[in-house]
């Protein structure tokens, strides 16, 4: 199958590569770009474990052409933040118990990052529903909510002290 | 000095041991994306595997033609049975004591079973090739109903054991028959029925469903042909087991394989047994001389590993007419699938069932269950339960409600009335367990006052009056549970896999500089070994928990044991780890009595140092002691500091619960709503609350998604009709409920430090409460018995059928 040429930003940083058409974004951060945060866990779109963030969009990368994203900016886990400074959402996770196997957690986080810049003080409520893309089969979520929520606070409460 | 030393509260907090709701060391990785999963495992030159499935639930394979598929480019090989019959793979042993296909040999008895293996450098090419290959089946009459399964002239399902009436079991007394277990005593047990004021009765159904874990199953195989060494990276619950079992079947020598787990994306049972993928993944690394990787997709996890319950359990109940139970009596027809493929301990083919009298103290009781093949896929593991005691819980559980129904009584008097006492512990049960310790009517008293039992009654009293007056259509369930579990398989004198005593293990190695390294046989899937297992170390030798490493899952570095899962890593590698501590406190004694220049029996441990008894500005701390077992000749003494413990339990433990569910149901649509969710655990020693809370909010979770949806179905001609999740229900944070936990604490007697395990408890109580509480909103216009799982439409069909649409 002939190949395409996709240009790609990820994390900041610009890729090029080929790929067939019909080959998924996930595919090509995970085995192309070697970006394994992501993870497969249905690839039906039901489970949210392969979220990453497309353009300022919370996408699941299991059913999303490579070909689609030629010339996206792609953020994934790998690229909110680092072991010297991690994001507030990844320091509540940890901070709450908001996980356990570990296998959700990326695509959890990283909803969770669009999800609060889309909604920034949500209710407990509006968490829920603004997940519900992303299963667990660990935790039951309720400490995922309250990482959630605890991170909207810190968010908020920084930003106050910013302005 | 002594000016110097914090007080023993603020060393022993710092130490971050026991009971304490320490952060999770493993939540670095995970947050950050930086786990490592066997999809993640990349290896030069590595091939992908995937498999040709049946489409069809029996029929004869007549003919594989994979020509199309190897002129492929990309295909490197295409393996059939006929490829793995020379090498006597083409079947392997299962768990049970059963054999199952590797690949279909002659015939195919469940939709999705595996018939070709393709390997290709790519896993579109091997998907494009898995299209390619052509198989000729021939149709054979299907069955999926355990009960005509057993009917006399019922299709012959397993060709190869015709005529062998001997299984691994004992005697079969059908063709499709498996094996028979009996427990208890069934003449007494008839004799109090017949002689009973009451006997309650009922068919009590706990549907198939699968474990499902947000990872699928998978592995990465590597033949080493220079040094000739196997290495298998794999979603395995059990690596040691798995090394035994690959080296028993492939000829390859024990040494030679190495098995290593690495993060797990959760487990919950679906990753103990031992798949055709494996053997595959093996057979073709093999042959090729390069890594293969085989990753099922969801609905392959779904259709053909391990599946879960799948029961019918037949019960009777006597009581008096006070109420005070006089026996029980159950029969179950355990619907296997196309191979017993159940996780068990050997002597135990029905696992734990037989804990099925639960927290009530029965005096006469008998079991008899009945394995059954049918068109369905194999496994029958536990899907976060101990071995069946969620079907056992979900049993009793329900008959007891009917028993109430029977009497007109409270059913959470009739349980009360009915309570094993705290004095009777240990108790001997009727089915012949030795119930360790507990304390029921605390935990249920404390249950009750906490949802505020008698109010909610007084509500629902009025809504039913409000139902029938027409000033409603909702009504309101109350779902009780009293659980007991039995969990930490177990002694090796009965309990035992494949011939593997089920002990478990602990090595523990203190550096010179005070920090160490532990190792165990288990295998943490997201329960956070690496910090509980710390905990207890850093109880027992004085060594802060963060300056411990553990380490579990390499077969190569890790000591023998046969892994996680049954809530067994607890109570039997945890107790493992306190008694290799212990070794190590044992030596670190001598060394300090040498270094204080006294005698042995003259120091005394203290949080972590020993100290001369009576002189406290004498000591020597558990870090001074470690350096000194490295650079100090000590008369003797030989250097270092390490030790390892093999912990074979002397019972299993029995943590219990009150769970109670608070349930709105709208009688016209089904829907239902969770109103308020109450979960009391008691596992004994709590060693990390905050992870304790997590796992009942998981477990719970899992329960509702059993009860109130999640199920594998299967049409008349065996098609699976919910092998994606569009079908299979998995709630979503929007749908779960909010659980509120609680606690009491009756430590295990006979553990080293009285925990109990819990992981599992919160599934097995959580079921029973769901699904009571749909029971209880209709038992006042007329439900007995409906079977799970709960979906709206399932409610609606109950209230239609109770005549409540009008």
């Amino acid at each position: 199958m002939g190949k395409m040429h996709i240009k790609l930003t990820v994390n900041g940083k610009e890729e090029e590569l080929l790929a067939e058409p019909r080959e998924l974004l996930i595919h090509v951060l995970r085995e192309e770009l070697g970006i394994t945060g992501p993870h497969i866990g249905c690839e039906t779109s039901h489970c949210g474990a392969c979220t990453v963030d497309m353009n300022g969009k919370s996408v699941k990368s299991c059913t999303v052409f490579a070909a689609q994203a030629n010339g996206a900016e792609i953020t994934t886990i790998e690229g909110l933040g680092n072991p010297d400074g991690l994001h507030v959402l990844q320091e509540m996770f940890k901070e709450h118990h908001g996980l356990q196997c570990g296998f959700c957690t990326p695509g959890m986080i990283t909803r969770a990052y669009r999800f609060l810049q889309e909604n920034p003080d949500p209710t407990e409520e509006e968490v829920r529903f603004g997940m519900s893309g992303n299963l667990c089969r660990c935790t039951g979520y309720q400490n995922i909510v309250k990482a959630i929520l605890a991170a909207a606070a810190e968010m908020n409460a920084a930003k106050e002290a910013a302005q | 000095m002594n000016e110097m030393t914090p007080p023993k509260e603020e060393r022993s907090a710092a130490l971050k041991g026991l009971g304490c709701s320490r952060k999770r060391v493993e939540d670095a990785r995970f947050t950050q994306g930086k786990g490592n999963y066997v999809d993640d495992i990349k290896m030069p030159g590595m091939l992908f595997g995937d498999f040709v499935r049946s489409p069809y639930a029996h029929a004869r394979v007549k003919s594989i033609n994979a020509d199309k598929a190897k002129a492929l480019p990309g295909v490197i090989a295409v393996l059939t049975a006929a490829d793995l019959a020379p090498l006597n793979l083409h079947w392997m042993p299962t768990l049970a004591g059963d054999k199952q296909m590797v690949l279909a040999d002659g015939k195919v008895l469940f939709q999705g079973q595996e018939v070709a293996f393709v390997v290709a450098t790519d896993r579109y090419v091997a998907a494009d090739a898995v299209e390619l290959v052509e198989v000729e089946y021939e149709e054979l009459p299907v069955i999926v109903d355990p009960f005509k399964a057993l009917a006399k002239d019922a299709t012959v399902l397993r060709e190869d054991l015709e005529g062998n009436m001997e299984g691994a079991h004992g005697p079969r007394r059908h063709h499709n028959h498996i094996f028979t277990w009996e427990q208890g005593d069934k003449e007494a047990t008839e004799k109090v029925l017949g002689s009973a004021e009451v006997v309650a009765e009922e068919m009590v159904f706990y549907h198939r469903t699968h474990p499902c874990p947000i990872e699928t199953c998978g592995c990465v195989a590597s033949m080493d042909k220079v040094n000739g060494k196997l290495t298998v990276w794999g979603t395995f619950q059990a690596p040691h087991a798995v090394r035994t079992v690959a080296s028993l079947i492939s000829g390859i020598a024990e040494h030679n394989i190495r098995i290593i787990s690495p993060d797990i994306g959760g487990g919950f049972g679906n990753k103990v047994g031992v798949y055709p993928g494996y053997i595959c993944a093996i057979v073709a690394s093999i042959v090729t001389g390069v890594p293969v990787k085989w990753v099922e997709d969801r609905m392959e996890n779904l259709m053909a590993t391990a599946f879960a319950r799948d029961y019918w359990m037949k019960g009777k109940i006597a009581a008096t007419k006070d109420g005070r139970i006089t026996g029980l009596w159950c029969h179950t027809t355990a619907d296997h699938g196309a191979f017993d493929a159940c996780a068990d301990p050997s002597k135990f083919p029905a696992g734990f069932m037989n804990i099925c009298t639960g927290s009530y103290d029965i005096p006469t009781a008998y079991l008899a269950v009945d394995g059954v093949y049918t068109n369905k896929a194999p496994g029958g593991v536990a899907y976060r339960c101990s071995f069946r005691v969620t079907e056992a819980a979900y049993f009793i559980e329900r008959m007891i409600e009917v028993l109430a129904i029977e009497l007109g009584m409270d059913a959470a008097e009739l349980r009360a009335k009915n309570f094993i006492r705290k004095e009777q512990f240990p108790y001997q049960s009727a089915l012949g367990w030795e119930y360790d310790s507990g304390d029921y009517h605390t935990a249920w008293d404390k249950a009750l006052k906490a949802v505020g039992y008698e109010d909610l009654r007084k509500e629902q009293a009025q809504r039913i009056a409000d139902f029938k007056a027409g000033k409603t259509r909702k009504l309101l369930g109350i779902g009780l549970t009293h659980f007991t579990e039995i969990v930490g398989a177990g002694p090796v004198k009965n309990c035992d896999i494949l011939g593997l005593g089920m002990f478990d293990s602990c090595e523990i190695r203190i550096h010179p500089t005070g920090s160490a390294i532990a190792r165990l046989g288990t295998i943490s899937q997201g329960q956070g070994h690496a910090t509980t297992f710390a905990q207890i170390l850093a109880s027992e030798i004085g060594i802060p928990a963060d300056d411990i490493t553990l380490e579990e899952g390499d077969t190569d570095t890790a000591p023998y044991g046969l892994g996680t899962y049954g809530s067994r890593s607890t109570p039997v590698a945890g107790a493992a780890t306190a008694m290799a501590g212990r070794k190590i406190r044992a030596k670190a004694q001598m060394i300090a009595a040498y270094l204080l220049e006294v005698h042995d029996g003259d120091v005394e441990w203290e949080v972590d140092r020993f100290v001369v008894k009576g002189a406290p500005e004498r000591f020597k701390t558990m870090k001074e002691i470690a350096f000194a077992a490295y650079n100090q000749a000590i008369p003797g003494i030989e250097p270092g500091l390490e030790a390892v413990s093999y912990y074979d339990p002397p019972n299993m433990t029995y943590p219990f619960g009150a769970y109670i569910c608070v349930m709105e149901i709208d009688v016209d649509t089904g829907e239902h709503e969770i109103r308020q969710f109450y979960a009391l655990d008691d596992c004994g020693t709590r060693i990390n609350p905050m992870i304790i809370e997590g796992q009942v909010h998981g477990g719970a979770t899992e329960g509702y998604a059993i009860a109130m949806g999640q199920e594998i179905a299967y049409d008349e001609i065996g098609n699976v009709k919910t092998g994606t999740l569009m079908d299979f229900f998995l709630p979503t944070a929007w749908e779960t409920p909010h659980y509120i936990t609680d606690h009491t604490v009756t430590p295990s007697p006979h553990h080293p430090i009285g925990a109990k395990g819990v992981g599992e408890s919160p599934n097995v109580g959580s079921v029973p409460a769901f699904s009571n509480a749909v029971h209880d909103a209709f038992r006042a216009f007329g439900l007995r018995q409906a079977h799970m799982p709960h979906d709206h439409w399932r409610i609606w069909k109950i209230a239609n059928d109770l005549g409540l649409h009008g």
